[in-house]
């Protein structure tokens, strides 16, 4: 349960930090769990694949709908492409990604901890001696990680390929100049960006899910309510996470042409 | 030989609500104990801190030189691997066949081959009654099957300390006379140190050699069975004998006045003086559940009466008067023996 006293917040962040350093700690640490993380990744994708493309053409639709309006209206029909592009590389690919992982990726996590955690299994494997932390938490972390990269690439091509259909086919551009404007705004540390912020949202979904996910209290209905608490959190720390990632990415590298 | 288990002072309170305080007892080595308490006592606490799964308030759990309450994360999971548990449902992982379940700390903490885990885990499930169920989840079988299978996978590194969480809850009264005639011929073979949490009053009768419990935030009594099972103690009575007249109420505790009341009643012998319908039947010290023919004599069982005999006079008469009939008893059941023996290849 989550408590409403300041003192409460404090010892579950501290917590749930712990968790983390621990994560980082036993990632290292021999053996590595290879099948764990095989079979996760396997499930993570599967559990998130279908839904990012379809979350992504309409995604990328709405950003070529309303950057083709707004371009017409100012005059500049040549950089439809590579503004659309740029929005999807830069924020909506990220964003995309994160609510995929931590809303299909994270709570089944979270499910399935919770779930061995009210049946005794998570005491038990501490019992005979195995941390959870090793065994079960960090192959899922893992997993989160790397389906998160790849999903961001999926998000990528999928949400630019939408764009050019709506924009190309529904409203009535032309490829050509689609297409040649691509590369004029975005450029590629755009897509690193892209790809570390895919990195660190997987780290944070796999992590916050697994801490929910290992204490669980109170039964089914505390597994219900620990999967709802951790989609909400992951979402939040994403959100924040993504805005001060974008804001050093400014500082950082300079705007293509500036 | 099984290893001792010293509990000194122990405190375990959630928030502002004491679980239970100041619990000290040691589990003789090698000696099967009984540790009771009316539902929502902290029993389960009790034994989640034993294994260091829940951290105590205070005081201290001795095993073999390490204080559990207090030990690195490192010396913990170092210590945990002497002991054995059996969960409340079993604890089984769900994504596991049965086979899977029981080679799990094998294949874990060994580098013994797949050929040797294969004898080890067929002998185990031979021993729990579970030969052919390998294949099966945990989904797939029934509670009992899940719980025989939980002590295989408990016993599998051949545990110096075992602990079961309520062996009997869920089971038949025929599967738990079953279950508790495989405690003490586990007891028998491998002389490790028992600790049973139950409520069941049959096997608190007849399995352990020392029995406690558990009542009002505290430790209301531990030492050898024939002191519980003879005690005046109006808890423990009420208890043992599975009837509503006492201080154990349906919400814990019940109005002082109520009980002196009903103390009263049962001193006059009226109202539902007879035991429950959970009592178990039978006032006194029945004898001890005997290890299958064929097995061992167990160790503990000589180390105990000495152990026994030692403090004898310490202990209240009723428990004297028990413990020395139960003797003679014994003694005249061997001379029969002997004289069965000796008139029988006649």
């Amino acid at each position: 349960m989550v408590s409403l006293s300041p003192i409460g917040g404090v010892r579950q962040s501290g917590r749930l930090f712990a968790l983390f350093l621990d994560v980082g700690r036993m990632t290292f640490k021999r053996p590595f769990q290879a099948r764990e993380f095989i079979q996760q990744s396997w499930f993570i994708a599967s559990v998130t694949i279908l839904p990012t493309m379809l979350v992504s053409i309409p995604f990328g639709a709405v950003i070529a709908l309303e950057l083709g309006t707004l371009a017409r209206q100012i005059g500049a029909q040549s950089f439809t492409g590579a503004a659309s592009v740029l929005a999807i590389i830069r924020e909506a690919s990220p964003i995309v990604c994160a609510l995929l992982i931590a809303g299909a990726g994270g709570s089944a996590i979270c499910a399935d901890l919770g779930s061995r955690k009210i049946r005794d299994e998570i005491d038990a494997m501490e019992v005979l001696g195995i941390s959870p932390v090793q065994r079960l938490v960090v192959p899922r972390v893992l997993a989160c990680i790397l389906v998160s990269v790849a999903l961001n690439g999926l998000v990528c091509v999928v949400g630019v390929a939408g764009g050019y259909f709506f924009n190309v086919i529904l409203q009535g551009g032309t490829p050509g100049a689609y297409l040649a404007s691509f590369s004029a705004l975005a450029q590629l540390p755009d897509l690193y960006t892209g790809e570390i912020k895919a990195l660190i949202f997987g780290i944070i979904a796999g992590v916050v899910a697994a801490y929910k996910g290992l204490n669980v209290g109170g039964g089914p209905k505390g597994v219900g309510d620990a999967v709802n608490q951790s989609v909400v959190i992951t979402f939040m720390l994403l959100f924040a996470v993504n805005f001060v990632i974008t804001a050093v990415y400014f500082q950082v590298v300079p705007a293509k042409g500036s | 030989m099984g290893v001792e288990v010293a509990v000194h002072d122990l405190t375990k309170s959630f928030g502002r609500q004491t679980i239970w305080g100041d619990v000290s007892l040691t589990l003789p080595p090698g000696e099967v104990s009984v540790l009771l308490g009316p539902s929502g006592t902290g029993k389960s606490v009790f034994l989640k801190s034993l294994i260091g799964l829940l951290k105590p308030d205070k005081g201290s759990i001795i095993i073999r030189d390490v204080d559990i309450a207090r030990c690195s994360e490192g010396k913990l999971y170092e210590t945990r691997k002497l002991f054995g548990v059996l969960f409340q449902d079993g604890a089984l992982f769900g994504s596991m066949t049965l086979y899977d379940n029981i080679a799990f700390p094998l294949r874990e903490h060994t580098k013994k081959s797949e050929r040797e885990i294969k004898d080890i885990v067929m002998e185990k499930m031979d021993m729990v009654g579970l030969a052919g169920a390998e294949g099966k989840l945990p989904g797939e079988i029934s509670g009992g099957m899940r719980k025989r299978a939980g002590l295989a996978r408990a016993l599998v590194l051949n545990p110096e300390i075992v602990l079961f969480d309520e062996p009997d809850s869920g089971l038949d009264p025929v599967r738990v006379a079953y279950l508790n005639q495989l405690i003490i011929d586990l007891n028998a073979q491998t002389d490790a140190t028992f600790l049973i949490v139950t409520h069941d009053i049959g096997t608190a009768r007849t399995v352990p050699d020392n029995l406690g419990m558990l009542f009002r935030r505290e430790l209301v009594m531990f030492g050898p069975r024939e002191v519980l099972l003879t005690s005046e103690e109006p808890v423990v009575k009420q208890f043992l004998n599975g009837r509503r007249e006492g201080p154990i109420g349906m919400s814990e505790e019940k109005d002082a006045a109520q009980v002196a009341a009903e103390m009263a009643a049962v001193e006059a012998g009226q109202g539902s003086y007879v035991a429950g319908p959970k009592g178990g039947g039978g006032l006194g010290v029945p004898p001890q559940i005997q290890p299958s023919p064929g097995l061992p004599e167990r160790k503990a069982a000589g180390r105990r009466k000495q152990r026994v005999l030692e403090m004898l006079h310490t202990l209240p008469a009723p428990a004297q008067k028990a413990i020395q009939d139960l003797l003679e008893q014994e003694e005249r059941e061997e001379a029969e023996a002997r004289g069965a023996v000796r008139s029988g290849p006649s």
